[in-house]
């Protein structure tokens, strides 16, 4: 005797359209509010750096009146620097150089130090302890100390400066990039990869790599932000390119003197440097609580 | 064990009045929405109540609940739980932690990560003491000697300094089950203490508990999703589903004339040692807590289902005293006759021609340690050879060697007659091609970045086989074959469920038409009503396609009804090996006879079958 | 080569210090590469008056008329027995130059070390406890901030807040004098330290919060206190011993980070260290002393992690009883 009245399911079939996959992590973390202001800030600096040679009212090396003279004095928004030149267009010309040797030292570091840790994750054998105290030598070395001594052989170059910058952001994005790699490599599906036979280098760009993209988000935005720091003061220390270029590191150092009568000539670029790095800072880690969120949520299982 | 070997738990159960009430409980998250509802039920001193549900039931949540805990996101919102006269639920928090650990005390499922990995077990244990009782050092020594004799550990001092590390799995359930019944509590709560253990050492554990909660008059309550395990431990049952008690009653009553639709269709989806059925799993997912329907939550999954069932919750009826189901046709359901579920398997002879895979003398290693010792199996076509063994038995790693994931083996493995390079890698393309793998772990087995129809294509990207529209359509195909519609192609895992997710794996498996199918323990991560499904779809395919398959698990049950030889494994060797139906019936070996004898399951529970009698030498080791 | 593997602490010690002498051979010959062995450190130095002449002469003097392997080995020898060679700018020996800074620089890490990581794990466990109230929103905002500000930017902000514009508390600039003790001028020391405070504390905070939320959240933490345990012994006891565990290699990161950016730190407020040594060291192409530098910020490094690894083990007995 049977009572059943409805008939049977298969799990699935009569289910409706697929649902929307959410958006992407960057796009998730400009909800935030912290994300939000760090874009914003960052945005404004950029175009600072970028787009302030254009509007500077004057050249970087006209001179106007004596140096540190005060606003008033010479007719300018924030006075002359140590040159007598304008401290306001120094400064819209003085971001550039810094942002685009960070921007391009970092691109170059986070490269290189994602594919030596995925390498290293992936081998899991000798080739992972090799890589990775080769990695350790170099990180024996601060930032600083290891561009100080490149300066030291060649000269504050532009290029030295970027290998220098380059060569130390990458062993540490490496150790980030395998510790992220790692628990994804034992995963059941990189398994089934193997099994399948699929090449390595597939393997490591196509099914690793994007399992890793939340962490080393996070990873260069701080990466970034310690190029920008460890080149403006090695500007500060006076290892800037062109030492009478403009350069808020080289006129923090040289316009520090003044502080207590002219300050905006070091004020300015001291600003900058600090908002231009917050915000770097407020990105990377609203783009990790997002990734953290995320996490949490597909946990709930 | 029969009903007359277990220790008098009926008369417990007629005892008033009862330890623990607890009325109308009611658990929320915190943005409001309901994990448990309306939650009512007695425990007696002396009696377990085994509490069973399915992962999303809620039935941590309770049992946490009678020791006045909630977990972070959840909040206590209302009901009561009366210890005797007094609320737990009213207490205030220096109450609550006398209460805790003196008159009502916890075992936690996970004994590796809820023992201190920092502290040694002896002070672990003696915290417990000198918390609620005396700091006196020397009582407190004999105390805890008395407790490690209690639960069959070494009372000896140098024991004690051990780390939680240095135990087996076994000894440190052990542990915490001598932690919770050191002060004598009225009431204690275990949260699936046995999941993880060996079989052996899950009878083992259970006998204990029973034991100790007799011992004692100590009222117990079981948390559970194995239907089996509850009926070798309690007298009573509930079973929970989407946050509400759908069935409660005495356990052989539940077991043989369940009240509701699902209690009856779990039962049809256990495995059964005696007779091959076919497993029938319950089809759809329980509802997560945030998209409960209106009335009866398992309506849309019910076959009994009328359109009064979605009105409104159906109120608990009552069939037989003692005996309740939130069922509006309650009455109807209890007097079908349960034992006609699942056809009976006519598993087809395999043929005989030449093996499609032999394993000769297969030897591996992990490291310097020898795994598995010559290992000889074959398989034939069309057939399903089972692998058998508890954790550490080296079935999983014989898998792994037969699709070229683990490496270090010697020995012969032969599809056919050729013969295979050890890595999967230095196969050849069609070799490769024809030996596919199933993981456990459908969480961990696909790629979250990649949409369904990314992963299950990309066999045939990888092998060469198809590429663009065809692709397309081959794999919509192949996830209409597997029961999901093709528009799940565009999912990501994380909206799936469990048991979506391995027919997911299966469907990657099967779309370059394999010969040879090693699934590894397919089951052991999802619910048992997935589980029945799962292992339901495997052998329709098997059957359909024509596959051979080599089906590695540790649950004995599930094999009958899937597999037609089976091997058992211990330790690396080989330790039976033959016909299913033959060797379950008439095992020969000892150890299987344990195996099957340790097993949890219905029928011995239930008496249908008399379990052979564990000898009294056989003193656990672990 | 069993031994090699077993000796329980005493073994892992020893093999950690024969991988930190290995690792400073490396950087030794990483170092000598790099200002030696590659282009021509005597037209580096001499610059636009290198004539033929003077560079012969000065290779002469630089011993650079040797093979490379043998000026290599010369300079290790000089190492080890603590003879770091002559400064070329000053014509001193280097350990005399170098003396009276490296004690300065010193006071200057071990008072920053001493202040930051007691506050810094004080605010990372309170954080933690107090997980998303007021307290904790707070201070992981300012951590971020702070973390975030290059070391000499905030030096800079401190200057101008304390000595400048705002307040007038403390000396802008801290020129110990030649001679003295950095411990008698107090006042000079607190902006300097101060700095070095704000640039490790966010790290050692902020790793200590997560790894004490871990810990908070743990299956066993959560069964202490099911066992009716006192909160302040679950939280002594049962939290915060396996919280620290991580913390320990942080710590030593950042306090070797500290010999970076102590370099900074002294060019603004020309503190006569080892970090403005360094920089005019740089400047003027002193090599011996670059080396000698790079040596010792290296071995501190290394030094400092072996602690850590050693500390770690200590208190995680899951790895120790694995020796």
């Amino acid at each position: 005797m049977t009572i059943e009245t409805a008939p049977a399911k298969a799990e699935g079939v009569d289910t409706p359209t697929p649902a929307v996959r959410s958006t992407t992590l960057l796009a998730r973390s400009l909800r935030l509010w912290r994300t939000r202001i760090g874009a914003v800030l960052g945005l404004i600096l950029v175009l600072i750096a970028i787009v302030g040679p254009l509007v500077a009212p004057h050249a970087s090396d006209e001179f106007i009146t004596k140096p540190f003279s005060s606003g008033a004095a010479s007719g300018t928004m924030f006075g002359t620097d140590y040159l007598g030149y304008d401290v306001l267009s120094r400064f819209l010309y003085g971001g550039r150089s810094i942002l685009v040797i960070a921007v391009i030292s970092t691109a170059i570091g986070v490269t290189l130090g994602v594919v030596i840790g995925l390498v290293a994750a992936y081998a899991r054998n000798s080739l992972d302890d090799v890589l990775m105290r080769l990695m350790d030598v170099i990180m024996a070395f601060p930032q600083i100390m290891l561009a100080l001594v490149a300066v030291s052989l060649v000269g504050a170059k532009n290029w030295v400066i970027i290998v220098a910058i380059a060569l130390t952001t990458a062993p540490r994005v490496a150790r980030v990039a395998r510790g992220a790699a790692q628990p994804v490599v034992e995963r059941d599906f990189i398994g089934a990869t193997e099994a399948m036979g699929m090449s390595r280098i597939r393997i490591l760009s196509g099914e690793l790599l994007p399992n890793i993209l939340g962490p080393m988000m996070v990873e260069t935005t701080l990466r970034l932000t310690y190029s920008i720091s460890v080149i403006s003061a090695l500007a500060f220390l006076g290892l800037a390119a062109n030492p009478d270029a403009p350069n808020w590191g080289t006129m923090i150092q040289k316009n520090q003197g003044a502080l207590s009568y002219q300050p905006w000539g070091a004020l300015l670029p001291i600003m900058a440097i600090a908002l231009l790095t917050m915000s770097t800072g407020l990105i990377g880690d609203g783009i990790a609580r997002t990734a953290a969120g995320i996490d949490r949520e597909r946990g709930d299982e | 064990m029969t009903t007359d070997q277990l220790p008098d738990l009926e008369a417990a159960s007629t005892r008033d009045p009862a330890a623990v009430t607890v009325r109308n409980l009611q658990i929320e998250t915190n943005s409001g929405v309901g994990v448990v509802t309306d939650l009512s039920f007695e425990i007696s001193a002396g009696e377990v109540l085994g509490v069973v549900g399915e992962s999303g039931s809620g039935k941590t949540t309770v049992g946490l609940s009678l020791l006045g805990h909630a977990r972070r996101g959840l909040r206590i919102a209302g009901g009561t739980v009366m210890l005797g006269d007094q609320n737990i639920l009213g207490m205030s928090d220096a109450d609550l932690r006398r209460l805790r650990g003196s008159l009502v005390s916890y075992v936690p499922q996970d004994p590796a990560s809820s023992l201190n990995p920092a502290l040694r077990i002896g002070v672990q244990l003696r915290e417990v003491l000198e918390a609620h009782g005396s700091r006196n050092n020397a009582e407190n020594d004999a105390r805890i000697a008395e407790m490690m004799r209690e639960v069959a550990l070494s009372d000896d001092p140098a024991y004690l300094k051990r780390y939680p590390h240095q135990l087996s799995g076994g000894q440190q359930q052990r542990v915490g089950l001598a932690m919770a019944f050191a002060n004598r509590p009225r009431l204690i709560v275990l949260d699936e203490p046995t999941t993880g253990l060996d079989v052996t050492t899950q009878s083992t554990v259970l006998a204990t508990v029973r034991d100790l909660a007799v011992a004692h008059d100590v009222a117990a309550l079981y948390v559970t999703h194995d239907l089996a395990v509850v009926a070798a431990v309690a007298t009573r049952v509930a079973v929970m589903y989407s946050g509400r008690i759908v069935e409660l009653g005495p356990a052989d009553e539940l077991f043989e004339s369940s009240a509701h639709p699902y209690t009856r269709r779990l039962v049809g989806a256990i495995p059964r040692l005696t007779g091959g059925r076919s497993l029938v799993g319950i089809p759809g997912h329980a509802p997560s807590p945030s998209k409960r329907p209106e009335g009866c939550s398992f309506a849309p999954r019910c076959r009994l289902r009328i359109d009064e069932c979605e009105v409104a919750v159906p109120a608990p009826v009552e069939v037989k005293p003692g005996h309740s189901a939130r069922c509006i046709r309650a009455h109807e359901v209890v007097r079908v006759e349960q034992a006609g579920l699942g056809d009976p398997v006519d598993l087809p002879p395999s043929e005989t021609e030449a093996p499609v895979l032999t394993l000769d003398n297969v030897v591996a290693h992990y490291g310097p340690i020898e795994v598995l010792h010559s290992i000889s199996l074959t398989l034939e076509h069309r057939e399903c050879l089972a692998i058998v063994g508890e954790s550490g038995s080296g079935k999983t790693t014989t898998a792994r060697a037969i699709a070229g994931l683990h490496h270090d083996w010697t020995g012969s493995i032969r599809l056919g007659d050729a013969e295979l390079a050890t890595a999967a890698r230095s196969r050849s393309t069609d070799v490769r091609r024809q030996i596919q793998y199933i993981f456990q772990n459908p969480y961990g087995s696909l790629n979250p970045r990649k949409t369904v129809g990314e992963t299950v294509g990309q066999p045939l990207s990888v092998f060469g086989i198809a590429s663009g529209r065809e692709a397309e359509t081959r794999v919509g195909e192949m996830l209409e074959q597997v029961s999901l519609s093709a528009g799940y192609a565009r999912r990501y895992p994380d909206q799936l469920s469990g048991g979506e997710r391995q027919r997911v794996a299966i469907a990657r498996a099967l779309i370059s038409s394999p010969s040879i199918l090693v699934c590894d323990e397919v089951t052991s991560a999802l619910d048992v009503s997935v589980q029945a499904a799962i292992v339901e779809l495997l052998g329709t395919l098997q059957r359909e396609l024509g596959l051979s398959m080599v089906f590695v698990t540790h649950n004995l049950p599930l094999v009958r009804s899937i597999a037609q030889k089976v091997a058992v494994l211990a330790d690396g060797y080989i330790v039976e090996y033959g016909r299913t139906a033959g060797m379950l019936a008439n095992p020969q070996q000892e150890y299987t006879r344990h195996l099957i004898s340790d097993t949890p399951s219905l029928e011995t529970a239930t008496g249908d079958v008399p379990a052979t009698a564990v000898p009294a030498d056989r003193k656990p080791t672990v | 080569m069993k031994w090699f593997r077993g000796g329980g602490i005493a073994g892992f010690i020893i093999r950690r210090v024969l991988l930190g002498v290995l690792v400073l051979f490396l950087v030794s010959a990483i170092v000598f590469l790099s200002t030696q062995a590659l282009g021509d450190p005597a037209r580096a130095i001499l610059g636009r008056d290198a004539t033929p002449d003077r560079l012969a002469a000065l290779q002469k003097q630089l011993n650079l008329d040797s093979s490379k392997l043998a000026q290599y080995f010369q300079w290790l020898g000089g190492l080890l027995h603590l003879d770091l060679g002559t400064s070329l700018a000053s014509s001193q020996p280097v350990t005399e130059v170098l003396g009276d800074r490296l004690v300065n620089s010193a006071v200057l890490v071990v008072l920053a070390a001493v202040i930051s990581v007691p506050i810094s794990i004080a605010i990372g466990s309170y954080a933690a406890l107090r997980r998303e109230k007021i307290f904790d929103t707070v201070s992981s905002n300012l951590m971020l901030v702070l973390a975030a500000l290059p070391e000499f930017v905030v030096a800079l902000l401190l200057v101008i807040l304390l000595s400048f514009n705002v307040f007038h508390v403390f000396p802008p600039t801290s020129p110990v004098p030649v001679g003295t003790k950095p411990w008698d001028y107090p006042d000079e020391l607190v902006l300097p330290v101060t700095t070095l405070v704000i640039a490790v504390a966010p790290y050692v905070s902020r790793i200590m919060r997560a790894s004490m939320i871990e810990v908070l959240e743990s299956d066993y933490v959560e069964m202490a206190r099911l066992k009716g345990l006192p909160e302040r012994t679950v939280l002594v006891r049962h939290a915060l011993p396996n919280a620290i565990g991580p913390v320990f290699q942080v710590i030593a990161i950042n306090l070797a980070y500290l010999a970076g950016g102590v370099v900074v730190i002294e060019a603004v407020f020309n503190y006569p260290g080892i970090g403005l040594a360094l920089v005019d060291a740089v400047t003027n192409h002193d090599i011996p002393v670059v080396q000698a530098l790079a040596m010792l910020i290296a071995a501190v490094y290394v030094v400092l992690n072996l602690l850590a690894d050693v500390a770690t083990i200590l208190v995680t007995p899951r790895l120790r009883t694995r020796l």
